[in-house]
């Protein structure tokens, strides 16, 4: 097993949405969705925040720091790392160095 | 009657466009109607970029380009990228039969996101003797140049009863060319592999074998290669929730402009289908009364109407219902609740009793071809 591990998400480490799929905001659905070879996953509000923010050029800690200006709320690290865990988990993101 | 009021439909998100029936193969488990070659014209290009267009407006967003064979089309480069413009997701699914070194890279340049490539076995002469053409070493240099533009590998293998022994060999070979997916999908009886089923369906013993060399498989290779794998449902107690319930989220298009609420509708007799070519997308998915039959529940039958798990399968599958007791509304056989249960048991039972006798398969399946589409008594004799 050579997938990286969600251990593995530190501040520094910067996700992305990984080969062959994309994310893109559907209008018929009011939704960001995810899409992957003949599936696709509905993404929630907060969901579709966070996947939009993982470019593979932003660390962890600047999308955190970009989600709490944006909500103007704090301590959101907790929340976002939980789903980003979640995220690596299902391949809905990778790592990049 | 049941009046639960039934919630307006939501978009069409599954799009499949079948672009021809035209195919170089001859498949003996091809889902495509027997009778393609006496159905209309195909679209010509204009018509299926316009069908691109309303179906994206209305929400669409996985397109499927499959046929028949979609690189017989030569606009496919020109459909692609106009798809890609419009925002879909863009799966091929091809036999890999003219998919050139040249081709790959304008369809990749015009933004086509997906290949999935199908096998009919891993070794030369039964994909050749089960699609009764010469194409296994020019599917193993497919799967390299779909690797060599960056494409994840997906393999797309129909098991049953002439193949399905050689599931660790197909395996081995999926692994050799670097698949990252592998769907071990059963042959679903329709068209053409309808007329076959008594030589197709595997018995369950082959089943349960090849079940369980594709677990010991996945154990062997871990996360690096992902292998599902389709039971027949044939052998199942429940019924699949075909579509996820008709009209509900996959819109098809035929070759000649049919609108189709399933892959395999056209059979349905209580169906009269819209075509593209005389109403748009909207008015199709929203208005027709063929994609309004089967949706919500009055359309039911019992055992089904008072079921309690009639909102988790939708009664199964239509097509099905209707091959095997002539009635579409009838509750999918499938279903050991179905007082129709006895067919698919007897059918099963008919295909491990003829799996013992000697007789030789040649003689008796029936290859996709288009001179029998056309006079369906040229090959029905065998």
């Amino acid at each position: 097993m050579t997938e990286p591990s969600a251990s593995e998400l530190t501040d520094t480490a910067r996700p992305a949405i990984p080969h062959g799929m994309r994310l893109q905001w559907e209008e018929a659905q009011q939704a960001h969705v995810l899409l992957y070879p003949e599936g696709m996953v509905k993404l929630n509000g907060s969901a579709g925040a966070i996947l939009s923010r993982c470019d593979g050029a932003r660390t962890v800690r600047e999308i955190v720091a970009d989600l709490e200006q944006a909500y103007g709320a704090a301590g959101l690290a907790g929340d976002v790392l939980a789903f980003l865990r979640l995220a690596l988990e299902k391949h809905w993101l990778e790592l990049r160095a | 009657m049941s009046t639960a009021a039934t919630p307006p439909p939501g978009p069409p998100l599954w799009l499949l466009l079948e672009l021809t029936y035209r195919c170089p193969l001859h498949c003996v488990f091809c889902y495509n109607p027997t009778d393609f070659a006496r159905t209309g014209a195909e679209l010509p290009t204009a018509e299926w970029l316009r069908v691109l267009g309303e179906a994206r407006a209305l929400g669409a967003v996985q397109l499927g380009l499959s046929g028949g064979e979609p690189l017989e089309r030569e606009d496919l480069e020109t459909i692609v990228a106009e798809a890609h413009r419009l925002g879909f997701y863009i799966n091929l699914i091809t036999s890999g039969v003219g998919l050139t070194a040249a081709r790959i890279g304008a369809l990749k340049r015009a933004g086509l996101d997906h290949i999935q490539l199908s096998f009919q076995d891993s070794t030369r002469e039964l994909n050749d003797f089960l699609s009764s053409t010469r194409t296994f070493e020019l599917k193993a240099k497919v799967a390299a140049l779909i690797r060599a533009h960056g494409y994840p590998m997906v393999l797309n293998v129909v098991l049953h009863r002439l193949n399905i022994d050689h599931v660790g060999e197909i395996l081995d070979m999926a692994e050799r060319i670097g698949a990252q997916y592998v769907e071990l999908a059963n042959t679903q009886y329709y068209g053409w592999a309808w007329l076959n089923r008594q030589r197709l369906l595997p018995t369950r013993a082959q089943l349960e074998r090849a079940e369980a060399v594709t677990q010991r498989f996945r154990e062997r290779v871990g996360g690096s290669m992902q292998v599902y794998f389709v039971v027949p449902d044939y052998f199942e107690r429940r019924p699949k929730a075909c579509m996820g319930g008709l009209g509900s989220v996959f819109l098809g298009i035929a070759p000649d402009g049919t609108a189709l609420p399933c892959h395999a509708a056209r059979m349905l007799p209580d169906l009269d289908l819209p075509n593209v070519r005389s109403a748009d997308i909207r008015s199709i998915w929203y208005d027709s009364p063929a994609f309004n039959h089967f949706r919500g529940e009055a359309w039911m039958k019992e055992p089904c109407r008072s079921c309690p798990e009639r909102a988790r399968d939708f009664g199964g599958c239509r097509c099905q219902a209707y091959l095997l007791t002539g009635d579409a509304s009838n509750t999918d056989p499938v279903c050991d609740l179905s007082p129709h249960h006895h067919l698919v048991t007897a059918a099963v039972e008919r295909a491990a009793q003829a799996a013992a006798s000697a007789v030789p398969t040649e003689h008796v399946l029936v290859f996709r071809d288009h001179r029998i589409s056309i006079e369906p008594d040229a090959g029905a004799s065998g």
